[in-house]
């Protein structure tokens, strides 16, 4: 099953390596993994997507917290969440396609963010599947590139990650 | 006042009471030894290669329960020590290995004698810590300490550039350190203890299996009292050998691999699994699936990433071993709670049958010199008393099957990791421990090449440690293992052109003996054993093909072992 882990590790040099190096030791599988600085500047907050069966989660977070940099963590799928995602594309926009694009653009909800002549770059956030699905209505001759940020996720109500 | 990095460095040492700094110097390290040099209250002990210097810390270390302490250079002294470390780690052994590092402007610039220490020790370590700022030095210092020997312990690694030593800073020593990403659970949770007392009140066929955790936590009186109380068979892992006395009539012998076919079959057939301080390992285990079919089973670790990682466990608790079990022989005597006896006196009945195979039987009338009659003799000449150091084979199983530690930390061998070369180095740090005391390395002809260097050391420190020389002329695991399992194709197994073991010894100033006939055994180990300060290297030549028994193969569950 797909977890989203949240993790609040100490904002030093290496912390993130010790997060990728017990993934890869332990052959377990990183989806996605995002970090950056909180409002403390001295933590860090990840978001990392994995699958695995519940013994492994089980692992994975237990192999986790027992990283010295990691201060707390929350596996988010345990309760309701938000996960949001945000995606840069940039896509061929030449003659009849520009309406085109900018009404696929509108109806999900994406901005066009930068416009030349041939190109428009397209910023969409979403969950992921929302984002997989524009790629999807997207004709793959279009897309010039795809970069998508990783996944971010957020406890709903009063659940929060914090120390 | 201000001074120097390097004075910083000792002075930590000196207030953490450190006695022995096992390393190497090198460039990067230069102030740090300059420092050394003009103090006397912890003293350097120089190895003749960098991994010795972590294996002694660790031997030291094992063997008395303060942190083991090293300082390698940077680069190769760094990386030379990585095995030592990811030993230490594998057995939850607490050093703190010191590595110099070329100035902080060099870093990253592929500079002479440069590694990436911290990257390449990561996967190997507790933790690790680069120290960028002399400022931070002595916490930094403060904080390995701390995380090395609270929690499960483990070796953490501290690399220090050299312009750090160098530079100035007021020295003070924090009295201690909180971190608010490590905090290590003590005390077990009560409902769980209850859980597990209750289960041993109702088990038929119960069996206490206990690991190194017990030994790290020196909790080898309460593991003793408890399993006196119920009643209950004991088996040790490698690692646990000496948390429960060998000799008393309730210990059924080391489990796993090699381990005895009353502690195996015991394991398979239990209905109650109290495991303690002990992790599973595959060795212990063999086959996942048929592991204790029939076993509810209750767990007892610090390291919460321990439970349940290979085997479900039904009853967790996480804490310091001593404590649990002090909880749990609490609510035994407060609620006067017996275990079964009638269903015990069975179950003793049937482990005394399993017993009666003589698992660990082999040919007293041999011709040649059995090994195991030269561990026999080693234990009975020491009255069990010796600390006995080894290294990773056949010579390691026969030392753990038959030298009868009746007390912890007297039995000191790489048992996750399996470090050939661990043996000789690893005594040296339990001698120096314990000046007074008879410490023996049991070996093979192939180990102990793997450190021989040490030799050296010894002579320096006048180090008159006992090397017990299994010598059958194989990489004898290996060949047992060809054997078995691939139609005796013996590929690289057998060691040529080995040394005159005996003359080598004494181009180190140490005294060397052969020993070829049965008949000479037990005299040449009176001999060793009287040359009290003298480093007595015996080269017993074995029979050449013995092999251990029993003998879980690959693959098989506890109660498939291959027997005499």
């Amino acid at each position: 099953m797909r977890h989203i882990i949240s993790i609040l590790i100490e904002n030093e040099a290496g912390a993130l390596s010790r997060v990728a190096g017990l993934f890869s030791a332990r052959g377990y599988n990183i989806e996605s993994l995002t970090v950056a600085p909180t409002e403390d500047p001295s933590l860090s907050r990840m978001t990392l997507v994995t699958r695995g069966t519940e013994e492994i989660i089980e692992q994975i977070t237990k192999q986790l917290n027992k990283l010295i940099d990691v201060v707390k963590l929350m596996d988010m799928t345990e309760g309701p969440h938000i996960e949001r995602e945000m995606m840069l594309v940039k896509v061929l926009a030449e003659g009849d396609r520009r309406n085109e694009l900018k009404r696929l653009s509108d109806i999900f909800r994406g901005r066009i963010i930068d416009v030349t002549d041939k190109t428009y770059t397209i910023e969409l956030t979403g969950a992921g599947d929302k984002l997989d699905a524009f790629i999807q209505a997207l004709d793959s001759g279009v897309i010039i590139e795809v970069v998508r940020s990783g996944v971010s996720g957020i406890a709903r109500g009063d659940r929060a990650l914090r120390l | 006042m201000e001074i120097t990095g390097a004075e910083i460095f000792v002075r930590s040492l000196e207030a953490e009471g450190v006695e022995y700094i096992f390393g190497y110097p090198g460039g990067a390290v230069l102030h740090i030894y300059d420092a050394l040099y003009t103090q006397d209250k912890v003293q350097h002990i120089l190895v003749r290669h960098e991994q010795a210097a972590t294996h002694a810390a660790d031997g030291y270390a094992r063997s008395n329960g303060k942190p083991g302490v090293v300082i390698v250079t940077s680069g190769p002294g760094a990386t030379n020590a990585v095995t030592g470390i990811a030993t230490a780690y594998m057995d939850s052994i607490p050093l703190v290995v010191f590595t110099g590092q070329v100035p902080t402007h060099l870093i990253g610039n592929d500079a002479f004698q440069e590694a990436d220490n911290i990257g390449i020790t990561r996967p190997c370590v507790k933790h690790n810590f680069l120290v960028k700022d002399v400022n931070d030095l002595a916490e930094t210092i403060k904080k390995a300490f701390y995380v090395a020997t609270t929690g499960r312990p483990g070796p953490v690694v501290v690399d220090i550039p050299k312009d750090i030593t160098a530079d100035k800073a007021a020295f003070s020593y924090p009295d201690k350190v909180s971190m608010r990403s490590y905090n290590p659970v003590h005390v077990g949770h009560s409902g769980q203890i209850k859980r597990a007392v209750k289960l041993m009140q109702t088990a038929k066929r119960p069996i206490l299996y206990t690991g190194g955790g017990v030994i790290l936590g020196n909790a080898s009186e309460s593991l003793t009292e408890l399993a006196k109380i119920l009643n209950f068979p004991v088996t040790n892992t490698l690692m646990g050998l000496g948390a429960y006395p060998a000799t008393d009539t309730q210990f059924v012998g080391m489990l796993g691999m090699h381990g005895t076919y009353e502690a195996n079959m015991a394991m398979h057939h239990c209905d109650v699994l109290i495991a303690i301080g002990a992790r599973f390992d595959d060795r212990v285990t063999g086959h996942i699936e048929k592991f204790c079919p029939h076993a509810t089973i209750v767990h007892v670790d610090i390291d919460p990433a321990s439970i349940s990682k290979n085997v479900k466990v039904d009853v967790p608790i996480v804490g310091c071993v001593d404590n649990v079990l002090k909880a749990m022989l609490n609510e035994i005597k407060n609620n006067d709670v017996h275990s079964d006896a009638v269903a015990l006196k069975d179950w003793w009945q049937q482990i005394d049958e399993w017993r009666s195979k003589d698992c660990l039987k082999y040919d007293h009338a041999s011709e040649t010199i059995k090994p195991q009659f030269v561990v026999e003799t080693l234990y009975k000449l020491t009255g069990g008393d010796a600390y006995i150091t080894s290294d990773v084979g056949q010579h390691q199983m026969w030392a753990a099957q038959f030298y009868k530690f009746d007390k912890p930390r007297r039995w000191i061998n790489s048992g996750g990791l399996g470090t050939m070369g661990f043996g000789l180095p690893a005594a040296m740090g339990v001698q120096f421990a314990h000046p007074d005391a008879t410490v023996a390395c049991i070996t093979g002809e192939g180990s102990i090449q793997m450190c021989i260097q040490e030799l050296s050391t010894c002579t320096q420190y006048s180090l008159p440690l006992k090397i017990i020389n299994l010598n059958n002329g194989y990489l004898g695991m290996v060949r047992q293992w060809q054997e078995f399992f691939y139609q005796k194709r013996y590929a690289m197994s057998y060691m040529e052109s080995l040394p005159d073991f005996v003359k080598l010894a004494e181009s180190y100033g140490h005294v060397g003996m052969q020993i070829t006939k049965p008949g000479d055994v037990e005299g040449a180990l009176i001999e060793m054993l009287k040359l009290k300060d003298r480093l007595v290297f015996m080269d017993f030549l074995t029979d050449r093909e013995e092999n251990v028994y029993p003998m879980i193969p690959a693959g098989g569950g506890q109660n498939e072992m291959i027997l005499v």
